[in-house]
């Protein structure tokens, strides 16, 4: 593992995390975000019978 | 206390304790994130990055996630909800709102073609996960021990890579019977409209796929060389995974080699799922308060942490440390198929416990997939049902009529998996960027940069940075464009060749497969001329 390895890893690595971190902070902290936010599945395509 | 995840009724949460607003909000986060989990990130993004240059492939691949990735997928997100709110569900049917032309909803047909032919295939890779997990419970693929050869030639054998038809020999059927399942699950549960039912399911599903990649990636960490190969050891299989490769000792030489590029924008749009109009159909059922903004950018983390994190750091180093960097070397065993059903296995059967994690990885990986097709079958439920003017129950049978002749076609033309590999190039590489460019241009261009971004920022649960438009406008479209047509500079020549000269003594299976794609493309077509005389009526235009 050389040195440019070692910072390619940590930059990515972190750079994900952060990311992802940063989302679920925003998720927890903004009030009535869970009546706002959809995964694709869990949409209503309303079109059942 | 029960979890929902998300919908219902307004200002609930407001009456809600706390704990259980944070325990919505938590299976929230689960399920958003969880949609985006997939074989994508275990399989495929590995094996890119190996064939890519190693670490130097993040490189393109951080690039084409900030300026590709984020921005086409609030694109898709923002265009599906804008044309939800003027009565269209179907990708067509958005492009002709948006463009207000009957002839923009031929814009759109992709978008509906590409989920179903690439279902078609994806069908049969979801089902070799459920029989790796059939297998491992069964002991068969742990009775393999140390033996590469004997995991290659059962998977060769399971997909019938050797002759055509050869998964419809007398006594070979075993395969061909969990494909079949799966089929069924899969049109069962559109059929009756229980996709939401097992998105539920893998909210907690998902979460238990990433805590066993986890477990597997703690044990990974921990492995010791073997004896007769101490250099074999986890810093050095790191090393395999993330030392950025120059060829010829140039790092500018490996960044100019535009299929590193093209490898890498392509890997972000199978993974993220943005650019073939699944996005563009679900978010067009949102309501214009729903968040699009934060949803998509959770997704998109929660894969790309799921990819990088997880996917980058478990494969690569195990299997070199068990099959060493000779065997590696070798590109067809570390390509999607290859590095996921031959290489894993062999980790899993070296590991202790391996039979336990072999069966719940593959069967794991199995549940991401089939949120993954199920999601594939919408778009054109949707076109069906607007061109059509019929319910949902004959457009999911028409629709099965359609993928179960490619999937038949794809299955029984396996020999070296040429029909997989045509409809997968086409659908998965060549139009899917021709779609997500078109669908950066509407965004940035018709729709424009002030509607865009209010569009986007409509119901926001963050703040968009305004700059996003100006990336949408030209930065993205001008990276797809460029990349894609020395792309095809490079590529199209030999594909072009393998479409003219079969192999002596074979099918044409190419041109067959072109000619399945060309029959899908032309009944959609008929299909969107008769949505388009139905979308006259102004009360059908003005639904909402």
């Amino acid at each position: 593992m050389t040195i440019a390895g070692w910072i390619v890893m940590i930059v990515a690595i972190g750079g994900m995390t952060g990311l992802l971190l940063w989302c679920v902070y925003k998720v927890l902290s903004t009030p009535g975000s869970e009546e706002h936010l959809h995964s694709p599945l869990d949409i209503d395509t309303k079109d059942k019978e | 206390m029960t979890i929902r995840l998300s919908g219902g009724l307004k200002r609930v949460s407001q009456l809600k304790p706390t704990t259980e607003r944070w325990s919505t909000r938590i299976g929230v986060i689960l399920a958003v994130t969880g949609s985006a989990v997939g074989l994508g990130n275990f399989l495929r993004f590995p094996g890119q990055a190996a064939q890519n240059g190693g670490g130097l492939f993040m490189i393109p691949y951080l690039v084409a996630f900030l300026i590709v990735g984020i921005p086409l997928a609030w694109s898709e997100w923002s265009l599906g909800r804008h044309g939800g709110t003027r009565g269209h569900n179907s990708a067509p049917g958005i492009f002709r709102g948006v463009l207000r032309k009957p002839k923009g909803a031929y814009v759109g047909m992709l978008g509906t073609v590409m989920p179903v032919l690439i279902y078609t295939y994806y069908v049969i890779v979801e089902a070799l996960c459920l029989y790796y997990a059939w297998h491992y419970l069964t002991g068969t693929l742990m009775g393999f021990g140390d033996d590469v050869s004997a995991v290659g030639e059962f998977f060769a054998q399971s997909l019938g890579l050797t002759d055509h038809g050869a998964l419809f020999a007398p006594g070979q059927g075993q395969f061909l019977g969990f494909v079949a399942l799966c089929f069924f699950i899969n049109f069962f549960l559109i059929y009756r409209g229980l996709s939401r039912g097992i998105e539920r399911f893998c909210a907690f599903a998902m979460p238990l796929l990433v805590i066993c990649a986890f477990i597997v990636l703690g044990r990974v960490l921990t492995l010791q060389p073997l004896p007769d190969t101490p250099d074999q050891n986890l810093l050095a299989g790191l090393g395999f995974m993330w030392n950025p490769a120059q060829e010829d000792g140039s790092i500018w030489r490996t960044l100019s080699d535009v299929d590193i590029w093209l490898a890498a924008t392509g890997q972000i749009f199978f993974s993220l799922s943005v650019g073939f109009g699944l996005i563009l159909t679900y978010s067009s059922y949102l309501k214009k308060d729903d968040d699009v903004a934060l949803s998509s950018l959770t997704s998109v983390s929660g894969n790309g942490f799921c990819e990088v994190v997880l996917g980058g750091m478990i494969a690569l180093p195990a299997a070199f440390i068990f099959l060493g960097p000779v065997f590696l070397s070798d590109p067809d065993n570390i390509g999607t198929f290859s590095l996921g059903f031959v290489t894993l296995p062999n980790v899993f059967n070296q590991m202790p416990g391996g039979a336990f994690f072999g069966f719940l990885f593959f069967f794991l990986l199995f549940l991401a997939a089939v949120t993954s097709s199920l999601s594939m079958l919408q778009p054109s439920i949707a076109l069906l049902e607007e061109g059509l003017g019929i319910t949902r129950k004959p457009s999911v049978a028409i629709l099965g009529f359609i993928t179960l002749m490619g999937t038949l076609f794809i299955a029984y033309f396996s020999a070296g998996a040429t029909a997989l590999d045509t409809v997968d190039f086409w659908m998965a590489n060549f139009f899917i960027f021709i779609f997500a460019t078109l669908q950066t241009l509407v965004f940035g261009w018709v729709i424009g940069p002030k509607r865009g971004y209010e569009e986007l920022s409509a119901g926001a649960e963050i703040r968009v940075p305004r700059a996003i438009m100006f990336v949408i406008r030209y930065i993205s479209p001008l990276f797809l464009i460029t990349v894609f047509v020395l792309w095809c500079k490079n590529s199209l020549p030999g594909r072009w060749e393998a479409i003219m000269n079969p192999p002596p003594g074979e099918p044409p299976v190419v041109l067959m497969s072109l000619g399945f794609i060309l029959i899908v493309i032309t009944f959609f077509a008929f299909v969107i001329a008769g949505a388009n005389q139905r979308w006259k009526d102004p009360a059908t235009e003005e639904r909402s």
